[in-house]
This record gives C-alpha cells, structure tokens and sequence, in this order.
C-alpha cells in the first residue's frame, strides 16, 4: 500500500510544485517586478569599532557616561527608555549619590496616583524608579530606546549611521552612480518625513537629531562632534539593550577554560577504556 | 600493562569525572542563587514616609519591604505606660529609650508583622482593638503588645521589630 | 530484551542489594545505560547524539521551570517580566539565553540523530518503532519550540502565533474557527499566551515520556551500527559502560563548549532583533521568519503560490508542510533494500547527501525574504524533498546493487582473519 500511494503522493506534490514554478516562471517574465528605491538605495550602517565589540570587548564607562549626556539633552525628548532604572546608571561609574541626583534632577517627573483620592501627580523620580515614560504627540512613533541596539539590525552600527546619515536628497547617488530622485521621481521625501539612506524605506519622521559639533558639552574634556556623539550615544544605548555584557563575557571565559580542560580530560579517559578495544 | 600505567590511567579517569562533579555543582550556583531577591526587589529597600499628618495617638501603616510598618504617635500617656514597666520582668527586655530615637520618643516606629508566625497585628488602624496593654493585638493567635509594641502576653517570642530608620527632617521618616 | 551474554547486575554494596530487592530501579539502570547493556563496538561518533537530546532536554527542563519563576504568561508584561529576567534576576540573562539557544542546540542535535538515522537506515526492521517515536518526539517538540517563542511576546512572537495559527485556518469549513478555538479570540492575546505557556511547560514532560518509550523500543533489539550487519556474538558487544558513558562524556564536553560559546559570546546570532520590540497588533514586522529550525518546513510552505486543480495554494502549502514531516512515518516501508547502511549502498548515498543539501538549501530559502529568486529555488528544493522520500528512495532500494557486507561486526573492526571467524555465531535473542 505505502509502495504503491507513497509515489502517487510524491508525484501530486511534485506536480503542484511544478505547476506554482511555472506560474511563477510566467509571471516573472511577463510581469517583471520593478525594483524599489529602498532595494537599490538603502545602505548597510558604516564600519565603526566600538570597544565592546568581539570576545573579548568591554563598555568603556568615560564613553557610555558622554552617550548618557547625549541622550538626556537630546533623545530624551522624544524618546523613552523604559527598561532601565536610575540606580542601573550605578553600572556607568556614577556613585549612589549622584545616581539619586540624576534621578531627583530628571526632567521628566514619575507619575503617582492616590488609590483612596484618585488623584495624579507626579514626584521627583528615585533611583528605584525606571525612566518615565516620555510621551510624544508629534508626527511619528519614536520608539522606546532601552533595546534599540538589540532590536535593529546592525546594532549599535546601525544607529550610529542613522544618527550621521542624514543627507540631501536632491542629487543623491547610490554606490553604483544612480541618482534616485532621476530613477524614482515618486520617491521624493514627503514634507514632515526627512532623507536617510541607512533607513529601511529611506525617509524617517525624526529630523537630525545631532546637528551641530558642541551641541552637548562633555564633562571630560572629549571633542563634542557629531559623530562623536553619534558613537558615544550608540555605546550608551548598546548599554541600556545589553548591560550584562561585560558580566557575560568575563563569565564567558573561565567557563569555556573549564569546559575545554574537562573536554581534553574526557577525551584521555574515553582513550583509556577504549585502549584494549581498537 | 605496567602498574604505573595502570595508575596514570585511573588518575585520568578520576580526573576526568571529578571535572563533571565539579562543573555539575558549579552549574548549580546560578539555578539557586537565581531564586534570590533581584536587584529591583533590593533596590526598594528604603523608603520615605509624611508623618506630619499623624495626630498624638494615632497611628498609620506604611509599606516596607512589601511588609506593613506601623508609624505611631505615642501620647504622654502612653509613654509614660511603656516607662512604668519593669524591664526585667519582660519576655524581650527592651526600655521604650531603646526602640526610639532619642529626641523623639514620641515616634514608635515597627514592623506590623507578629513575631509569632507573621500575621498583621491589630492595634494600628482606626477603631482596631489594642489589646489590654494599649499597644496591639494579634487576632492569629492571641499574642498581645504594649504601648512600645513589646510582647507581654500569647505565643509570640520577641517584641515588634523596630526596623532601621531616621528622621530626615521633623516630617519625614526613612526606613530602611 | 538482551543479548545472552549481558552482565548481570550483582550490586556489591549491601544497601544497594536492599534496594534492588525491594525495587529494582538499580538493575533497571544497570541494564539500560550501564555495563547490562551490550551495545555494538564499532558505533562512530554519529551515535552520541541520542544522548545529546537528552541532555539538552533536561537542559532545557531545568532551565525553564526556573525562568517560570520569574515570567510573567500576561500580554500587559510578558515582555517586561522577560526583560526584568534580563537585567535584575540574579544569573537571569544566563538562564534566558541558556534557554534559548538550549532550543537552537537541541534543535541541532536531534536533526543530526535523524540524518544519522536516514544515512544508516535505523528505521528499518526490526527498529521501526523506535523511529516512529522519534518522530513524535520531533513533533512534540516544535509545537513546544513555536509555543515557546510565542512567550516573550515580541513582534515575532505575536505574529508567528498569528501566522501559525492560521495555518489552521486554511482547513476548509471548520478552518475559521479552529483558528479562533486555538487562540481563543480573533487574533492572538492573553488568552493565546496563557495556553501556550501552559503547553509548553507541560509538553516537555510528554517529550520526555516518549523518550522513555523510544529507549525502551530501543533496547529490545540492541543498538543499530555504522554496518548495518545485527550483532552475532559477545565479541561485536561492548558494554554500555564505561565504554559508551566514556565517549558520550567526551561528546558531550564539545557539546557544551559550542552551546557556551553560544550563549556567552553570540547569544543573539540565532535570534531575530525583531523579536526585541513588543509586540505590536498594528505593525507586521518587514520579513517575518520563524526560528531557523523551522526554516526548511516553513520554505516548503510558502513554495506553493498558485492554486493547483481545485486546492487553494494556501491550503496545499500546509498539506505539503505537514506532509513534509508524516512522510517519515512511512519511511520504514518506503525504503525496502535489505541493506541498511549507507556505507554499502552507493547509490542511496549519493541521493542522502543530495537530501543533505536539499534540505540545506530550503532552509536558507526559508530564512530569506519571500522574493525570487528564493521562491523558485525553494520550490524546485521541495520537489526534489518529496520525490526523494516517495518515489526515490522506492525506486532505488529495488534497482541498486549493495556491495557486499562484512561478515560480522567483529570483522568491519577487526579484519577478517581474527575473532570473528573463530567464535562461533551466537544468535540474538530477540
């Protein structure tokens, strides 16, 4: 029976499959799909070194503390970061009690509600509270940045591109020489969206963030570009998406050690059982 | 097979599994320790609380360690109840002087959990019966308190457990 | 249930004969993973990974009931309590990505049991159920590896609940509201993810019930071997232990550096940043895959694109996809050559390792974009899946010639002049 409906069944499904590759097949040549100004003029982020990157990597603290600054004067505007608390900021190098200045200081005050009253107000934040939450009523969603880093492609590459790629469009050529408002008209940025080619469909509703050199003043003497910024704010929200990074990869070693020298040990043992079976 | 190969062998195969004994036990360390409070749970370990609103003899619950505190306004009355008692003569030899801060006596500030088997004494909320040495009383099993919130009757062990807190300005108490 | 010449199980220690006496659980395993259990000699390192799945399985046991502590099965904070196991659990992140990439070690472990198991034709008599409880096994566990990646309730959780569920859908009539009974409600929510966390800390204790009946199947006729050629005499047999809890020791040893490697140094690599966003009923995300494991059967789903005769091409691509997986079911009766190993069919192995790269390359296909090129290449990778279980694999056991086999599975490791031909032949006993 098997033998004898096991290759009817296979050849069914040969056949349908045949046929979807014909129609397929068909379409493709008939109806050719165009291709998309996203496809050809999307760029991959920039190749930049981070501190953190590979096995053996660590956060420099000096440049996630800068990468705060950037995101308090300037993302946090728009954007919240709701994963971490006040008292993670203790991780930066930032002692207890600038931690609970920072929290008391923050613009954004937590909400409170009186269960027996029903009233809302809102106090000075603690270093147990997480970040407020920052509403936005303006065009877009900004997106909560606590995983931003894990949460797009590229990571922290990713927004460093983002946040220093903002170009103008008109002339705007792709590697291969292409000038995309020449071949797609149509894909002219829509007023209140602005040009980025490292953003998935090219145009975004967050305008330049990080316009001009010195626009946040570091407390450590480093140059305040903008691309400075730009990397020191991706390191910070690297941080806010992982910040049991350093904890991992110091965990990381010692265990693989361990691991390889009880490998190497199973490996003799299995050698010596099996020294009078070969 | 020499003996001495015979003893390197055995001490590979020994090697070999105690490396398995040992790395087992290890791999256990993050499966218990993981059940421990976590960071957010340690991080509210203080908190601060208004007493200004407390009138002479009242007393409010308050919320430590998601466990209740009782703030209590002691009137002179009640002071002077807890000093007249022979500290000797106590199941929990403590002096009223020695469960309050200095200054301010008047604040008697304790945990709300029986030292007995944990259950909310009454005693603090408005109209809850204080038992008959004016302090609390625990309706699980009987053990009654005084006015310094010490044990003076039923099964319970110690007296209320002051937990660790100062006054950061005359309003405002932080416990923990 | 053994061969004759098994060890007995004669406990030295008195309190051991104490317990033995009064519940033979020491001599149960004495006979099933210790010195009582005669196993082939010549078994290659392709036979470590039974006990492989085990381990991850108990791995993924241990590890889940102590991230349940701490999750939380409700849309409101399912990502957060996911999170807060990330950053303030003690040891959480180890758990949470011990977890995950326990699914994405045990997932390659057992795909390489089961090609291990078509190269050398392990499904055949007289182990046919050994390998029809595998792949219940196997379907035990996607169902709980979907389930699971539904939990912390990311856009792909959401919308690969969403898209599997409706799977469901494509079934005519009664299709609608299946889907519905499945997620109790229109599209997935609490009620979904409720269930589902259900499910999934109960599913691996139904894995592991099967496991048990495929080891006990497994111990009735002894291991199979890399010749094929069943066990004759004592000297074809080694114990089980030490010989095979040796080398399983040092295969398990690689196994955890890779999984450690994995989970310390790339935890994300085999995971999708989409999966970082909560869930968002509003927004699918731009090209929604499932987790790679899923990669070849969810290629073998979205190759169907036209409606063929009167079947919907929705409702063909599920047929195909869980068709994909029945058809091993049948495999014992699909594949009738007397030989088993592949070591002595030339022509069958030729096929085996197109299947490799067939399989391969739907998998690749699955985890692109649904766009061509992929789409046709997935489509002929499919045809060529189906064709190789059931017309292939007939077709071949009945015209290929198999080169001789050894005599003895003393003589594939020996030679042909020692033991082997000096013992006399004992039979099993089946």
């Amino acid at each position: 029976m098997v033998r004898l409906f096991g290759p009817l069944v296979g050849l069914f499904f040969a056949v349908a499959l045949l046929w979807s590759f014909g129609n397929g097949a068909y379409n493709a040549v008939t109806q050719p799909s165009p291709p998309t100004a996203e496809a050809l003029f999307h760029k991959h982020p920039k190749e930049v070194a981070f501190s953190f990157d590979g096995a053996f990597g660590t956060f420099d603290k000096a440049q996630l503390q800068r990468g705060f600054k950037v995101y308090q004067e300037v993302c946090s505007n728009c954007h919240s970061l709701k994963q971490v608390a006040f008292r993670d900021l203790t991780q930066l190098g930032y002692n207890e009690a600038e931690v609970k200045a920072i929290a008391k200081n923050w613009g954004n005050k937590a909400q409170t509600f009186d269960p027996k009253t029903g009233d809302r107000g809102d106090r000075p934040n603690l270093p147990s509270d997480h970040f407020p939450p920052v509403y936005y009523a303006g065009q877009g969603n900004p997106p909560d940045l606590s995983l931003v880093a894990k949460s797009r492609h590229g990571g922290a590459q990713y927004i460093h591109s983002l946040l220093t790629g903002y170009t103008d469009q008109v002339g705007y050529k792709n590697g291969q020489g292409q000038e995309l408002l020449k071949m797609f008209p149509d894909a002219k940025t829509p007023d209140g969206l602005y040009f980025n080619p490292y953003f998935a469909n090219l145009n975004l509703a967050m305008p330049q963030p990080l316009t001009s050199d010195g626009q946040v003043t570091y407390s450590d003497g480093k140059a305040a570009t903008v691309d400075q910024m730009a990397l020191d704010v991706s390191a910070f929200l690297t941080w806010t998406a992982e910040p049991k990074l350093d904890k991992r990869k110091q965990t990381g070693w010692p265990v693989l050690g361990f691991l390889l020298a009880a490998t190497v040990l199973a490996y003799l043992a299995k050698r010596n059982v099996w020294a009078d079976k070969h | 097979m020499t003996g001495e190969g015979v003893r390197r062998r055995d001490f590979i195969n020994i090697a070999a599994v105690s490396f398995a004994g040992v790395g087992g036990l290890a791999a256990l360390y993050p499966l218990i320790s993981q059940m421990a409070p976590s960071a957010d749970v340690l991080a509210e370990s203080s908190t601060e609380i208004d007493i200004s609103a407390i009138a002479p003899g009242q007393a409010i619950k308050a919320v430590w360690r998601k466990q209740p505190v009782f703030i209590r306004n002691l009137t002179p009355e009640e002071i002077s109840a807890a000093e007249k008692v022979d500290v000797s003569t106590l199941r929990d030899p403590e002096t009223l002087e020695k469960r309050t801060t200095a200054g301010k006596t008047n604040w008697l500030i304790t945990m709300g959990v029986c030292t007995h088997l944990g259950c909310v004494p009454l005693g603090a909320g408005e109209g809850e019966v204080k038992g008959e040495f004016g302090g609390y009383f625990c309706p699980c099993h009987g053990s009654v308190y005084d006015t310094a919130a010490r044990i003076r009757k039923g099964p319970a062990p110690k007296n209320l457990e002051v937990p660790p807190h100062e006054f950061s300005s005359d309003t405002v108490v932080k416990i923990g | 249930m053994s061969f004759p010449w098994a060890n007995e199980y004669k406990p030295t220690n008195p309190l051991m004969q104490w317990v033995d006496d009064r519940l033979p659980l020491p001599r149960f395993v004495y006979n099933a993973v210790g010195a009582g259990y005669p196993v082939p000699r010549n078994l290659n390192y392709m036979w470590n990974f039974g006990i492989l799945a085990g381990f991850a399985l108990v791995l993924q046991i241990v590890t889940g009931v102590v991230l349940a502590m701490h999750y939380a099965a409700n849309a409101g904070v399912a990502f957060d309590s996911v999170e807060h196991i990330m950053r303030d659990v003690n040891w959480g992140w180890m758990l949470r990505y011990g977890h995950a990439n326990g699914a994405s070690m045990f997932f390659i472990v057992v795909y390489t049991h089961i090609f291990r198991g078509f190269f050398y034709s392990s499904y055949k008599a007289p182990r046919e159920m050994i390998w029809l409880l595998g792949v219940v096994i196997f379907l035990l566990m996607m169902a709980t590896a979907f389930m699971g990646y539904v939990l912390p309730w990311g856009q792909m959780s959401f919308w690969g609940a969403k898209v599997i569920t409706g799977l469901f859908s494509a079934i005519p009539l009664v299709g609608t509201p299946l889907q519905q009974w499945l997620l109790g409600g229109f599209a997935p929510d609490n009620a979904a993810l409720n269930r589902f966390f259900s499910l999934h800390f109960l599913l691996p204790f139904v894995i592991l019930g099967v496991i048990i009946l495929h080891v006990w199947a497994l111990h009735i006729p002894g291991s199979s071997n890399p010749t094929g050629v069943e066990v004759k005499q004592e000297s074809d047999t080694v114990p089980f232990h030490p010989y095979y809890t040796a080398k399983d020791g040092f295969g398990l040893g690689i196994f955890l550096m890779v999984y450690c490697a994995l989970v310390f140094f790339a935890p994300n690599l085999l995971g999708h940043p989409d999966n970082y966003i909560p869930a968002n009923p509003l927004s699918t995300p731009a090209h929604i895959v499932p987790e790679w494991y899923f990669w070849p059967f969810y290629a073998i789903l979205r190759a169907f694109t036209s409606d063929f005769l009167f079947i919907p091409a929705k409702l063909m691509g599920v047929l195909a996809m869980f068709s994909a997986i029945l058809v091993w079911f049948f495999l014992p009766w699909l594949d009738t050559s007397p030989v088993r190993s592949g070591h002595y069919r030339p022509l069958f192995r030729k096929f085996f390792y197109l299947l490799v790269v067939d399989v391969l390359v739907l998998g690749y296909c699955g985890g692109a974009p649904a766009a061509e090129p992929y789409v046709m290449i997935s489509q002929i990778a499919a045809m060529y899946y189906f064709l190789h279980f059931l017309v292939i694999l007939p077709v071949v056991s009945s015209i290929e010639t198999p080169q001789p086999l050894p005599f003895s599975i003393t003589e594939a490791v020996l030679g042909k002049d020692e033991h082997a031909t000096l013992a006399p032949a004992t039979p099993a006993v089946a």
